[in-house]
């Protein structure tokens, strides 16, 4: 099936000849899927005319921009210096257990995703982690799978 | 007419406000009488949701005021009583809480909390802009400058260069274009003094930047936030239109031949570009390596032209300078570090939020009156200062008094304010070993001694937290982290051993007993941990089965249950759930 990348264009036009913008343009073309798929790269290149490997040079600098598809909800569990000494990792564990895969996978149903960041700057609620925009805090493990449970019903009603 | 101004910053969202505010608006709809208004955090983070109510010009400040409450505070309020238990904070009653802002001084944060951030009319009312309009119809630029000079501020991203300096540096560079930049990336895990400012005050910040670009001369200014702060960059936005609009930015600034036109780049997830010369080709919009300096951002920055780079809290002071002038901010402080702090409190805190003490504060006037010790009353060990770059200082030494120079004594540094306190059980070793793995993570790769050498110290600290550490580990981690220290080319490499350093100074019989009795003392390396239950406490309840995810926990209802050693993870999954605190580690 033939790609459809329009949903890049006006991004494109938007930031066409503006220097130093290609982060900012490669931001807005992964907020349109969730990740950057290689034709859209590639057509990036080609428009600002800059190469290929040195747009993968910035994709891979930032640990933002993603390459693969991520699950409908994305679920970033904070591992800053706060969360770290409230224990971010025995609740990392807890979610992996609750959804059967580790960090940075994604559920084969592809709803969820778990991702490990380094601080969301609500340090003093630690530990936190954030659901899509929503940010939870002062968890346990027990209250962190209950909520991974609310979210697993919420699609399943769906 | 009452009003109700709600803390509708990141934090308080987190903590409920927006049910709590869904509720407010339901139960108001009907209601005359009531005015709602969104603010910032007012930094009591502890207790939120926080409503303050105005009424006849008094405010009465309510903590933790969840959907449930909002019923009988709403009912409470129409029969013109107050419930005084919900009380946090009021000008004539005493509460509990009274110490958490007894010890502060709020410049930089007065306003925060308090201004609608989205409403640009408040920040006018609160005297906003006054200080931008004072220096461009009353002062030249080597005005502004001579007075940031003698308010003694020090940049307050972490290395506390003096901000009059720097911006001498800008004006004296001999180029018609230059540069302003705020730093607002605040990589520090631990730390969120520059996203409560940006969300809760952004026009302070903006009109700081006006000010500096007006004194070095540059007529472009760029925001650099980082990507996990939506709120943070939505507001700027905002605030940054808002601004245009009313003729504070853009062209012809109120009427003079100044200039300023401001963008807003969202950082997009790395470390390194906090720091300055990174920052700068992140903006440039390639990979985010630093430079080696000199020439410094003043003389050769953005696109190879004088650039100014100061941190948001630093720019934010500058409005209160101007308007009560440099002797009224430099009354504040030390000799060396004048005026305020803001600080982010984290960790194992009774209070976390964020707080702003006069320079020259004790560490532990911040546990102690404004924090209230440590929770659970557990001992405190140590408090971590200055994130990856930092260090961690022992709780025997938290009478060091808050400045550069005193901080910097301890092998620690002010860093950008995040303070995360730690308890007895918390395993410094650990911490050592979290620090490196994130400096290992974040290195951009450039320099060997950043990237292989942060990678040999954290294997080092790997090892020694299974239990396998060697007796000669200890000098080793001490001799690379020298190394890497002389031979890192930026700031991230150059200060990436301090929080080992540091805990080695402090910690050593810990690092020790890990490595010759195979030891955790604060019982949390898992290889050097088993989980036991205790067979008087247990009653067979079944909940640790259970929850096990590996089967280790094992036992038949009603009868004491048993966890396998050999099969168990230590992920101490049981231990959270037992509700008789059966569950042992030793
Ligand atoms: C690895 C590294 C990370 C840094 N991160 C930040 C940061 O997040 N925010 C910040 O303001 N400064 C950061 N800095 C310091 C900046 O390089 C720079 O000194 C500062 O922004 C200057 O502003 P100031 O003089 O107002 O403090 C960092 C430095 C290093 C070496
Ligand atoms: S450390 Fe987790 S939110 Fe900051």
């Amino acid at each position: 099936m033939e790609n459809n990348l329009s949903y890049i264009e006006d991004v494109l036009n938007r930031y066409k000849g503006k220097k130093g913008s290609l982060i900012t343009i490669l931001q807005q073309v992964q907020a349109k899927k969730g990740y950057l798929e290689q034709e859209a790269l590639e057509l990036v290149a080609k428009r600002t005319g800059m190469s290929t490997a040195s747009i993968y040079g910035v994709v891979t600098f930032y640990a933002q921009f993603r390459l693969t598809p991520i699950g409908k909800h994305l679920i970033r569990v904070c591992h800053g210096t706060a969360c770290h000494v409230q224990n971010a990792e025995g609740l990392t564990e807890a979610i992996s257990s609750e959804l059967g895969i580790k960090a940075g996978e994604t559920t084969p149903d592809g709803l969820f995703t778990i991702e490990t960041v380094a601080c969301l700057g609500c340090c003093s609620l630690s530990p936190v982690i954030m659901i899509g925009e929503k940010v939870y805090g002062k968890l346990t493990t027990d209250k962190a799978r209950k909520i991974i449970r609310d979210y697993k019903k919420m699609e399943m009603a769906s | 007419m009452k009003t109700l101004r709600i803390g509708y910053n990141s934090c308080g969202i987190a903590a409920g406000a927006e049910e709590t505010l869904a509720k407010l608006n339901d139960v108001i709809a009907e209601k005359p009488g009531f005015r709602l208004v969104k603010t910032g955090c007012n930094g009591m983070c502890y207790c939120e949701p926080i409503i303050d109510v105005i009424e006849d010009g008094v405010t009465y400040t309510y903590g933790n005021l969840t959907a449930d409450k909002v019923e009988k505070f709403i009912d409470a309020m129409e029969k013109g009583m107050h419930i005084k238990e919900w009380v946090i904070k009021h000008p004539a009653i005493s509460t509990d809480h009274d110490s958490y802002n007894a010890g502060q001084v709020k410049l930089v944060t007065r306003n925060i909390g308090v201004i609608d951030p989205e409403n640009i009319g408040d920040y006018l009312a609160a005297g906003g802009y006054k200080a931008l309009e004072k220096v461009i119809r009353t002062m030249s630029p080597q005005q502004v400058i001579d007075e940031i000079k003698a308010s003694g501020l020090r940049g307050r991203g972490g290395a506390g260069f003096s901000c009059g300096m720097k911006w001498q540096f800008a004006k004296d560079a001999p180029d018609d274009e230059k540069y302003m930049i705020c730093n607002g990336d605040e990589g520090d895990p631990g730390a969120f003094m520059d996203r409560s400012t940006l969300e809760g005050n952004p026009h302070s910040v903006i009109e700081g930047l006006a000010i500096g670009a007006y004194a070095v001369g540059a007529r472009e200014g760029f925001f650099y936030v980082r990507a996990e702060y939506p709120l943070a960059v939505k507001r700027l936005r905002i605030a940054i239109e808002q601004a245009s609009a009313r003729g504070f930015i853009g062209q012809n600034i109120l009427g003079s031949n100044f200039s300023l036109h401001l963008h807003l780049v969202e950082g997009a997830g790395a470390f390194v570009c906090g720091e300055e010369t990174a920052l700068i080709s992140s903006i440039e919009g390639k990979r985010g390596m630093p430079r080696t300096r000199p020439p410094y951002p003043a003389i050769s920055g953005l696109w190879g032209k004088p650039t100014n780079n100061n941190n948001v809290e630093t720019y934010a002071n500058v409005p209160w300078i101007i308007q009560n002038g440099a002797e009224a901010f430099a009354k504040y402080g030390t000799k060396t570090s004048k005026g305020t702090k803001v600080f982010a409190l984290a960790g194992k805190i009774k209070r976390g939020g964020m707080i702003e003490v006069p320079m020259g504060t004790t560490i532990n006037e911040i546990l102690t009156n404004i924090g209230m010790g440590i929770q659970n009353d557990r001992a405190c060990k140590a408090v971590q200062m200055g994130g990856p770059s930092g260090g961690c200082i022992p709780f025997h030494l938290f009478d060091t008094p808050i400045d550069y120079e005193s901080i910097t004594a301890t092998g620690a540094i002010m860093g950008s304010g995040g303070m995360v306190f730690m308890d007895e059980d918390t395993c410094m070793v650990d911490i050592a070993r979290y620090f490196l793995s994130f400096t290992v993570d974040e290195s951009c790769g450039k320099c060997t001694f950043c990237r292989i050498g942060t990678k040999k110290m954290l294997e080092i600290l790997e090892r020694i937290t299974k239990g396998r550490g060697r007796e000669e580990d200890i000098e080793e981690l001490q001799r690379l982290g020298q190394a890497i220290i002389k031979g890192s080319l930026c700031g991230l490499g150059q200060t990436a051993p301090n929080p080992v350093l540091t805990t080695i100074r402090y910690f050593k019989h810990e690092y020790e007993a890990h490595i010759k009795d195979h030891k955790c003392p604060a019982k949390k390396c898992r290889a050097l941990i088993t989980y036991r239950i205790l067979p008087d406490k247990c009653t067979g309840c079944t909940l640790c089965a259970k929850i096990c995810p590996v089967g280790a926990a094992q036992g038949e209802r009603k009868k004491i249950h048993i966890i396998d050693p050999e099969i168990c993870t230590r992920c101490g999954f049981c231990k959270d759930a037992c509700k008789f605190e059966a569950i042992a580690v030793e």
